[in-house]
């Protein structure tokens, strides 16, 4: 009765998770602004839930009539689709111990709750990583060499 | 008839059906009457009722106050996690059998991977850091899992403070599993062949200042209870069942070593390296509820011994490997943390992308498929804090089971219920179950 109390403030004091706490997932870009996700769908293989839907498509490196292309990714396909159901998501984190370009990552925020259902399937762009200063919107060509450079970790990207 | 709304009679194939909602029993007792009826009232308490520990239906008839019949009604939290994980690859059913127990996840997977080892044939090969984190884990799990059990088996019977002061302490077992594993519950980090990811920076030194907290928490507890006369005497005397009792039932756990038996895995049977640690096993004499408690909270300090042991194990294996060595099995990743979040580490994508085709190989067929395991059967149980936890494993060859049962000790334990409750008092039943300590997710399943 005359111990500090052990109560935290929520929401007004937010204490951090553990830097492994397994979060929301997000999608990763490279420095110049392509995805990281390639389309391989490992992720939703690894899945033990069935939550994660990938439907790859290949990337496009011809020039159209507005001197655009149809490249997305750093490899030859990229995610065309990509959603994450967080209704059948255990949060195990298999997805992002099988992604083998670090596309699929887990951030720490934990606030996902909501009040419908189809909220609550993630698609593509509510996962996808904000641009940052330097990265330019898909689809672009690959500014910083070939794939082989890109996955060699030439590039630290986000990682660092 | 009663005109109370929640309280009406309802007319069905069985009998009459009275909803009691307190303060009723006169009307109640009068609209019974004379007759069958009058002798013999079967009460339903449960499947929602906050005493029961989660959702377990007690079917009691009673006689007065003294119950003559005890029975239970499971299923509740049935949910068929044994004919998903035939679905599942081996490595996948680490995160469905961590769901079953829940209050003792890394006892289920445990016991489920050192099967599939078995079956593998690799179980010399697991790296000497690895078992002794799994022996860590265990042993934290161990005592939050007590700390619940005294928990809410103090809140059932009234005692509000034994509860908030014991989740108060299963917080720091929680806090220390999601800066190990990066979960609170259902961690699925034992893999098959070791474990998920390395210790992060300083999880030994937060374990260290946790067991010297401890040992000043733990002495609270004893404080509050072991002498406290109204605590005895709810707890003593009830819910007995001795030696030859739990032999016939099938008890395992606290509840056998309450008889005085010092029955546990860990020296009958040691698994993980435990032969090596120094530790007693805790028995009482009573065989009651009492006894349980004590057993429980005793063992709670013997766990912190282990878990000593096992940190300074750790601090010098700095860096050693926590996965099996051979690649057709290793789960292949490894996990970093950057600004991005966790993912896996650049030098893995390195390697798996840019310089091994051997090495993307594996890391493909592993995660899509799985390993092959040769077909056979195992069985290696462990000590769960509620008794023998044990997986039985059949393989028939392929990338997953083809068959895995649980041994529940929940389910096992919970048999003895009727035994234990029958000729008491409707307030006996809660303290007897709650010195079982059944966790509905291991028993249903």
């Amino acid at each position: 009765m005359f111990r500090k109390v052990v109560t935290e403030q929520y929401p007004k004091e937010k204490l951090p998770t553990a830097p492994r706490f397994h979060g929301r997932h997000q999608l990763n870009r490279w420095p110049d602004g392509l995805e990281k996700c390639v389309g391989c769908e490992l992720c939703a293989w690894a899945c033990p839930a069935d939550a994660i839907y990938v439907e790859g498509a290949e990337n496009d490196d011809s020039v159209g009539p507005d001197g655009e292309t149809g490249r997305y990714s750093a490899g030859e396909r990229y995610g065309r689709v990509y959603q994450i159901n967080y209704l059948r998501c255990i949060l195990c984190g298999l997805c992002i111990e099988a992604c083998p370009t670090r596309a699929l990552t887990m951030t720490n925020e934990y606030e996902l709750a909501d009040d419908s259902r189809a909220s609550l399937i993630y698609e593509k762009s509510d996962l996808l990583a904000p641009l940052l200063p330097g990265m330019e919107q898909p689809p672009h060509p690959m500014l910083l060499g070939n794939d082989d450079d890109y996955y060699r970790g030439e590039f630290k990207g986000a990682e660092q | 008839m009663s005109t109370d709304f929640y309280a009406d009679a309802s007319d069905t194939a069985e009998g009459r059906v009275f909803t009691v909602t307190g303060q009723d029993w006169d009307e109640i007792a009068a609209d019974l009457g004379e007759g069958d009826a009058a002798e013999r009232i079967v009460v339903n308490m449960g499947p929602q009722h906050p005493s029961t520990h989660g959702v377990l239906r007690l079917i009691l008839e009673i006689e007065g106050e003294t119950v003559t019949e005890a029975r239970c009604g499971i299923g509740y939290l049935h949910t068929g996690i044994e004919k998903n994980m035939e679905f599942r690859s081996w490595t996948q059913g680490v995160t469905f059998c961590t769901r079953m127990d829940y209050l003792a996840p890394f006892f289920n997977e445990m016991t489920y991977v050192l099967g599939v080892e078995r079956l593998l044939d690799i179980e010399d090969q697991i790296p000497e850091k690895a078992q002794i984190m799994r022996v860590l884990l265990m042993e934290l799990n161990r005592i939050s899992s007590h700390l619940v059990c005294i928990a809410t088996g103090g809140m059932e019977i009234g005692a509000l403070t034994v509860m908030t002061i014991g989740f108060r302490e299963r917080e720091l077992v929680l806090d220390l599993f999601e800066l190990i594993t990066g979960l609170r519950m259902n961690h699925a980090f034992i893999r098959p062949g070791g474990v998920a990811q390395d210790l992060p920076p300083g999880a030994l030194d937060e374990i260290r200042s946790f067991v010297a907290l401890m040992k000043k928490r733990l002495p609270e507890y004893a404080a509050l209870c072991n002498a406290n006369p109204i605590f005895k005497a709810r707890l003593e005397n009830v819910g007995h069942l001795d030696l030859e009792g739990c032999m016939a039932l099938g008890l395992t756990g606290p509840v056998l070593r309450s008889t005085g038996y010092g029955y546990d895995l860990r020296k009958a049977q040691p698994y993980c390296g435990y032969e090596t640690y120094d530790f007693d096993v805790q028995t009482w004499d009573t065989a009651d509820s009492y006894g349980r408690f004590r057993v429980r909270l005793n063992e709670m300090h013997e766990s912190l011994k282990i878990i000593e042991q096992a940190a300074d194990r750790l601090a010098r294996l700095e860096g050693a490997p926590v996965m099996v060595a051979d690649k057709k099995i290793a789960w292949p990743s490894q996990l970093s943390i950057g600004s991005d979040g966790m993912g896996n580490s650049l030098d893995h994508i390195r390697h798996i992308m840019g310089e091994s085709m051997e090495a993307l190989i594996h890391h493909f067929k592993l995660v899509t498929e799985g390993f092959r395991v040769p077909a056979g059967q195992a069985y290696v149980p462990v000590e769960s804090p509620r008794g023998e936890l044990g997986a039985h494993v059949v393989s028939d060859g392929g990338t997953r089971p083809f068959r895995a049962h649980f041994r529940d000790p929940s389910f096992n334990n919970l048999q003895a219920m009727g035994l234990m409750s029958e000729g008491g008092q409707i307030a006996d039943v809660i303290v007897a179950i709650a010195s079982i300590d059944p966790v509905m997710g291991g028993v249903d399943r």
